[in-house]
């Protein structure tokens, strides 16, 4: 199981585990110019999202800026 | 009065309001920017979403300083986290510490605050900590490095004014950093009097969201701002606690 904001992502038997966080996204709507990844607590930057490599029973967060005080 | 500027973190800016753009429609943020004549606008980290393709920062000029905050954090690592994360989104190094353990009044935890806020000023970010007003608090903060105070005036949304009043005077006589009251200004009025007091800016959100006219609010803001630091760089005028003073001469009345 590999979870992205708390979603598993292979529930419907795809794998992502060895996939790396770029061909993630890319599968994704997420606009990658106003995402942050983190994965396991430690972020990835832009640049890494082609090398960082999935692996079962990661964790990422994907966030954005949203309105707020 | 061209040259009074407010200073964070070496940043100089025109503009003494700063403002949020939580609970209100993407579409009219451009417009309070534009009326609020805002140079820091307050933004929040969340999860983000594959479903709208709008995103803030579409709306919110190039020009303007983003101001994240931590809200969500319960504790110190939970702010240090969101804080990296915004900085990751790629808008600068400005950070608004907001870490809340109570739910209900949704007071910050001055505790982990000052924590958080020696991590991330040691890791280069400009620190605004939202506190509640404590000189002793206050003090911890600037030697944590925080590039600013900025005290509650009364619980965040409730548009109460300056319940916090007395302690804020004190943390604004005391303390050599800005001081911006923030969270619980409800009216342009309360604005004005924070100012007058000797703030050196006021952050407000939800006076605007639940306002009739959110632009023409933001613009009635401004005015007060400006109006309140105006009053304050003037000196204000005496109060007498008794009698009265005329303000006409008192010779030449029209009688013998």
């Amino acid at each position: 199981m590999i979870k992205v904001n708390g979603i598993d992502i292979e529930a419907d038997g795809t794998i992502f585990a060895g996939k790396s966080v770029a061909e993630y996204l890319s599968t994704t709507n997420y606009d990658c110019k106003r995402i942050a990844v983190e994965r396991n607590g430690d972020i990835v930057p832009k640049a890494k999202y082609g090398e960082t490599l999935l692996a079962e029973g990661d964790s990422l967060e994907v966030v954005s800026f949203v309105g707020g005080g | 009065m061209e040259n009074d500027k407010l200073v964070l973190g070496g940043h100089e800016f025109n503009s003494r309001f700063i403002l949020g753009s939580g609970k209100y429609s993407l579409k009219l943020i451009e417009a309070a920017v534009q009326y609020a004549g805002a140079e820091i606008i307050t933004c929040a980290v969340r999860r983000a979403n594959t479903k709208e393709h709008e995103n803030i920062l579409d709306y919110i000029p190039k020009s303007a300083t983003l101001l994240p905050n931590t809200s969500g954090a319960r504790n110190a690592d939970e702010a240090v986290r969101i804080a990296r994360l915004a900085r990751e989104l790629g808008c600068g190094d400005f950070v608004k510490i907001e870490i809340m353990r109570d739910s209900k009044y949704l007071l910050p935890d001055n505790y982990e605050t000052i924590k958080a806020t020696e991590i991330l000023a040691k890791e280069g970010f400009v620190v605004l900590p939202y506190m509640h007003a404590d000189l002793n608090v206050a003090r911890d903060l600037v030697n944590a490095g925080a590039a600013a105070v900025m005290p509650l005036a009364a619980p965040i949304g409730s548009n109460r004014g300056l319940s916090a009043k007395d302690f804020i005077q004190i943390l604004i006589d005391e303390i050599e950093l800005p001081i911006i009251v923030d969270a619980g200004i409800g009216k342009p009025s309360q604005a004005c009097e924070a100012m007058e007091m000797g703030a050196a800016a006021v952050m407000a959100n939800t006076a605007l969201a639940t306002a009739g006219d959110l632009p023409r609010m933001a613009a009635a803001f401004k005015s007060a701002i400006e109006a309140g630091r105006n009053a304050y760089l003037s000196g204000m005028g005496r109060v007498l606690v008794r009698g009265a003073a005329a303000s006409d001469p008192l010779t030449g009345f029209l009688r013998d």
